[in-house]
């Protein structure tokens, strides 16, 4: 298959740059635009010498080009205060908008849970949650596929260097859309996620914890068989998803330690958060492409 | 150095951080009774809620007893003088918790951030001043920065609108001349009308010290609480402090006699535990480790049999910040499977 399908993506801080490098490798997406909103941001310089077209004038400065340029995917890794109006004009011109913002405007997409879902569902604009929500949204899927949870609680754990003002800026967005995921997605009756933001040096590992409480008394084996198989579903987009402990049955309680390591792409290893969010952008994104090229989804310009 | 006049807020802590040795389990009835006493002593500043701060509830930190919007709802009704804060962590609660806080009218908002990472606080911190709450930005395990990169991080704070900062010793690790030398520092970069706070642990027992080192070099709000009751080894003890302050002729408007009085007949009573320098709690601040760390440590020595000493330990040698509860647990299987304890 030698057609791809040609993206563009808007902001380029941590995010956005890592998910730049995915692309690059993608048999199915050539990223074709950068978008800022600095000249002189360094993101905006390092996406140039990648060999994209880019512009400092934001959502706006693209618009004109969506159509010469045949873009139609665009991702979004700016802030969930400018996600939606950066949608609105996109989807205008037929685009669709893969959301890495904790905006949640559109449906959730977490995609070893439920990427196939998606499909033929003709939605222009699909959210990733947050990188949290990616990291433990499988466990607490992989924990009520076996029984009923009650209640899931999730807690994602970043090293500080590999948080951009984006993300602090957002931080109650990003709890409240990974609860909000967590119950929709992940199948927990009520969810609640928790973020730290941690210094150390050298940076630690992006490390997560899922606590779920079922309703009834856990079925030890069939949870644990459930994580493996669910953990290898992960893998296979992240190879450096694992499990460090657990599970832990105590009681109703079943916890699951992980961590997540990067590929390195833009930031070193222990952004296993950057990689996470923007592999499954781009894993989902690849899915849409597959469909567009195959004929089975045709774009079409949203009217507000 | 002659303190004789200065003022000071005392600001308490026994129903907030005196929730962690209560396992976030004191009653209604148990809140009332100790702020009552407070108020009537008077203390003109009490914190309440979960031990975390507004939406601490939950498995990592522990179900309360009862809700935050049920422990302000029961105290603030009944305070005659005294008024009421609520501390809130963003990535643990937010502004819809803070919202909450202000309906039931609480007078303060403490925005708690780790002590490099203000930035965090922007979004809570402006709310809170902009619904005309007395708001505090609260640098965590401050032991962990300079007082260089305090002064950063407190102008930060008090950019996005804090009209008060504290250096917060959540480790109980920082000796005098530490807390010298970051409130000095801090007071000087920020506003004259910013006002200065410190929070103290007792876990090398310098709380009462840091406390009175931290008013000579510029604070004038202090955090202590009734018999210690607090996370650790406690909080600086609000009746010795209280008195500390009476003999050097520093004001806090406290009744030094009835505050000992409410901390040894209406605290002391509902302990499940002494609040006291045990070797778990020395190891906390002599580790450099987040004082609420220390039950849920104990908790993980009886179930994979590792001493919660070497846990603490080790959670302080990985740079373990304030909320990192989770790695605890994880700490103690990883350490005992490595010793063979564990498959």
């Amino acid at each position: 298959m030698s057609q791809k399908i040609k993206c563009a993506l808007i902001g380029p801080g941590n995010i956005g740059t890592d998910l730049l490098y995915k692309l690059k490798r993608s048999p199915l997406l050539e990223p074709v635009w950068m978008v800022g909103i600095d000249p002189t941001s360094e993101g905006l310089r390092r996406a140039e010498e990648l060999g994209l077209k880019v512009t400092s004038e934001g959502v706006d400065g693209l618009l004109p080009h969506v159509a010469k340029d045949s873009i139609q995917i665009v991702f979004d890794a700016t802030s969930a205060y400018v996600h939606a109006e950066n949608s609105r004009k996109l989807n205008a011109l037929g685009v669709l908008m893969i959301d890495l913002t904790p905006a949640a405007i559109g449906p959730y997409c977490v995609p070893p849970v439920n990427l196939k879902a998606h499909i033929g569902k003709r939605e222009m604009n699909v959210n990733m949650v947050t990188c949290g929500g990616q990291a433990t949204i499988p466990m607490i899927a992989a924990i009520s596929r076996v029984q009923k949870v009650k209640y899931g609680e999730i807690v994602a754990t970043v090293a500080s260097r590999s948080a951009g003002p984006g993300t602090r800026k957002n931080i109650d967005e990003f709890t409240r859309t990974t609860a909000g995921a967590v119950e929709r997605v992940g199948g927990a009756e009520r969810g609640k996620a928790i973020i730290i933001i941690n210094p150390a040096e050298p940076p630690l590992i992006m490390r997560d914890t899922v606590h779920c409480l079922t309703e009834e008394t856990p079925d030890q084996a069939a949870i644990r068989e459930s994580i493996h198989a669910m953990i290898s579903e992960v893998q296979k987009y992240v190879p450096g998803y694992r499990l460090v402990n657990g599970p832990v049955f105590d009681g109703n309680r079943v916890s699951v330690f992980l961590e997540v390591q990067g590929l390195g792409d833009f930031l070193p290893t222990y952004a296993g958060n950057l990689d996470i969010m923007t592999a499954a952008a781009a894993r989902t994104a690849e899915m849409f492409a597959e469909e567009i090229i195959s004929g089975a989804l045709k774009l079409e310009p949203v009217v507000a | 150095m002659n303190m004789r006049g200065k003022l000071v807020t005392v600001h308490d802590m026994t129903l907030r951080d005196g929730m962690h040795p209560k396992r976030h389990q004191m009653t209604l009835e148990q809140m009332v009774d100790i702020a009552t006493g407070l108020d009537e002593a008077g203390v003109p500043l009490i914190e309440v809620t979960h031990g975390d701060g507004l939406g601490g509830s939950s498995v990592n930190y522990g179900f309360p007893a009862h809700t935050d919007e049920e422990y302000l709802g029961a105290v603030i009704p009944r305070m005659k003088q005294a008024k009421i804060s609520a501390l809130l962590l963003p990535g643990i609660g937010t502004v819809d918790h803070l919202k909450m806080a202000c309906e039931l009218g609480v007078h303060t908002i403490r925005v708690a951030t780790h002590c490099s990472e203000a930035d965090v606080a922007e979004q809570h911190i402006t709310l809170a001043r902009k619904l005309g709450l007395d708001t505090v930005g609260f640098l965590m395990m401050a032991h962990m920065n300079s007082p260089d990169g305090l002064v950063a991080q407190a102008k930060l704070m008090e950019g996005y609108g804090a009209n008060c900062i504290y250096v917060t010793d959540s480790a109980g690790y920082m000796l005098p001349d530490d807390v010298k030398a970051r409130v000095a520092a801090v007071r000087e970069a920020l506003a004259p009308e910013t006002e200065l706070g410190f929070h103290g642990h007792h876990n090398l027992a310098m709380g009462v010290a840091n406390s009175i080192a931290a008013v000579e070099a510029g604070a004038n709000r202090i955090d202590a609480a009734a018999a210690g009751l607090g996370a650790g080894a406690g909080n600086t003890p609000l009746e010795v402090f209280v008195a500390v302050c009476d003999r050097m002729g520093i004001k806090t408007g406290i009744d030094t006699f009835k505050v000992c009085d409410v901390a040894e007949d209406r605290v002391v009573p509902i302990m499940d535990h002494p609040i006291r320098v045990d070797r778990d709690s020395l190891t906390l601040g002599y580790a450099g480790v987040y004082s609420s760390f220390l039950l849920f440590a104990k908790r993980a020595e009886k179930k994979y049999g590792i001493s919660a000493r070497e846990i603490l330990v080790e959670l302080g040698r990985r740079g373990m910040v304030g909320g990192q509860e989770d790695m605890i647990e994880d700490t103690a299987i990883t350490l005992a499977r490595a010793r063979g304890l564990l498959a």
